[in-house]
């Protein structure tokens, strides 16, 4: 794309490119470097499409104009280079969210625009739409293509890391054994694979990663066969998946060495505390606290300060926690309900612990979590 | 390179406690440095700064085969804010682009729009 300049035509060359390579590679061998050789041939048919019509010829004239030299010595890593410039472009903050998310799914996960819809209960119409929008914007506004330089790298790296962590919860969020959720979960994880390898220096990359890994980690003890909810501390963690929790403890150990904390890393640090521990009865709720209070520092939200407020609850007890609980205003927010239910119910306040688990149920969203809710509600007589 | 438009949004509500005469001047000045700094650069093709949108007049065809005219006072959008002033700019890409619009938000305070020119580009 940054030889051809269009979105449209050089995802289309590309595609064309690796239909070639599943024809020629298995009856000709692999080339000596496949990750050039896409590049090229994507670049070649693409020159071949652009002959072909009056439109292409002239942007050939203009592209000749700009780039009078065109590159023709082999290229070493322009597979990932590539890569990485498109997850910048998808992911500019001129883009609305929804499209950053939207295009990243297209053209780097390479779901369909009907899966991509699906993804996010839109019609597809509705997300065909949206992606020609954001396209046309990117062409007619020149959005780069290209890493940004270091000066403005952290800026337009956290729109990147925030579309990432968006996927993968757009896929927890979908509950158990559902198809376009694990995608989802499977897509984010093999982006932030893709960025940490890409950005090894940038400490919130891996973080991310380590985070994405050690919450994928715990999914196997999150639902029963039938589907319903797990709580974190009726979980057999034998279920846990211990290759994924080393992987992300060794990321979540090279950070802390680092020492240049940030969101992703703090909250990747607070998994690991997590799956550190044989049950929630041997947990550093201490550690974990105090990594709340860091994440508070870093980031002042009131879904932080109830997820702190829960560890607060088994280090000082329910009420002191239920205390601080009903300072937050996040009335509309399920997890806040079902929080206060389980404090009130551990006071002994069973009526009320009952009221707030059905208005729980009523805002969640997940079938297994509602299916959780309404029966803590029944068994408390709400 | 492509040119955007980059223009100037002012409204009642951005003003806040009108600025002292130093604070204009002060302004004015940062402002003219940087056009300095935009024409050196090549990037400034045309700015301006308009007077206030009451003072706009609306023309629009009439009559049963358009050839009269209707002429109306003030400006032609009904709204609280209005383009205050505006530049017209080359710039390789967008976040050449937006780089200059910072620069210009951060002397004015005033909310900038970047929209690029259809078909300029090259």
């Amino acid at each position: 794309m940054r030889v051809l300049g269009d979105i449209d035509l050089a995802e289309d060359a590309v595609q064309e490119a690796f239909a070639t390579a599943l024809r020629r590679w298995p009856v000709e061998g692999l080339p000596a470097n496949p990750g050039g050789w896409i590049t090229t041939t994507a670049r070649n048919r693409a020159i071949d499409r652009l002959r072909r019509d009056a439109r292409g010829q002239e942007l050939l004239r203009e592209m000749g104009a700009l780039n009078p030299n065109p590159p023709d010595e082999p290229e070493v890593h322009p597979v990932t280079d590539d890569r990485l410039r498109l997850v910048f472009t998808c992911c500019h903050p001129a883009l609305s969210t929804e499209a950053r998310v939207a295009l990243t799914l297209r053209l780097l996960g390479g779901l369909s625009t009907a899966e991509v819809a699906r993804a996010f209960l839109v019609p597809e119409p509705t997300m065909a739409q949206r992606l020609v929008r954001a396209k046309r914007k990117i062409k007619a506004a020149r959005i780069p293509y290209r890493i940004p330089a270091d000066h403005e790298l952290a800026g337009r790296l956290r729109p990147v890391l925030a579309v990432i962590y968006l996927v993968y919860n757009a896929g927890a969020d979908r509950g158990p054994r559902d198809d376009i959720g694990t995608q989802l979960r499977h897509e984010a994880i093999r982006l932030a694979r893709l960025l940490a390898a890409l950005m090894a220096d940038e400490p919130e990359v891996a973080g991310l990663l380590a985070l994405l890994l050690l919450t994928e980690a715990r999914r196997p003890a999150r639902y029963t066969p039938d589907g319903s909810l797990v709580l974190l501390r009726e979980q057999d963690r034998r279920r846990w998946d211990r290759s994924l929790i080393e992987e992300g403890h060794a990321i979540v150990r090279a950070c802390l060495r680092r020492d240049r904390p940030g969101p992703f890393q703090v909250q990747a640090a607070i998994g690991a505390v997590h799956t550190d521990a044989g049950s929630v009865q041997t947990t550093d709720w201490g550690q974990i606290v105090a990594l709340y209070d860091h994440l508070h520092a870093l980031t002042p939200t009131p879904v932080v300060a109830l997820n702190r407020a829960i560890a607060v609850a088994e280090v000082a007890g329910p009420a002191a926690a239920l205390a601080v609980v009903d300072t937050l205003g996040l009335d509309g927010y399920h997890p806040f309900h079902a929080t206060r239910g389980d404090l009130l119910s551990r006071l002994g306040r069973h009526d009320q612990a009952g009221q707030a688990y059905q208005r729980a149920a009523a805002l969640a969203s997940n079938p297994a979590e509602r299916g959780y809710l309404t029966r803590r509600a029944r068994e408390l007589g709400g | 390179m492509a040119h955007y438009l980059l223009s100037v949004h002012t409204g009642p509500g951005s003003a806040g406690e009108p600025p002292t005469a130093e604070q204009m001047q002060d302004t004015m000045h940062r402002m003219s440095r940087l056009e300095d700094e935009l024409k050196s650069s090549g990037a400034w093709l045309f700015s301006g700064r308009l007077a206030e949108a009451d003072t706009a007049t609306v023309v629009r065809g009439a009559g049963p085969d358009g050839t009269d005219v209707l002429t109306t006072d003030g400006p032609y959008l009904e709204s609280k804010e209005h383009i205050g002033g505006f530049y017209v700019i080359a710039a390789d890409d967008l976040d050449a682009a937006l780089g200059w619009a910072a620069k210009v938000t951060a002397i004015i305070g005033a909310p900038i729009e970047v929209r690029p020119f259809a078909g300029l580009s090259t």
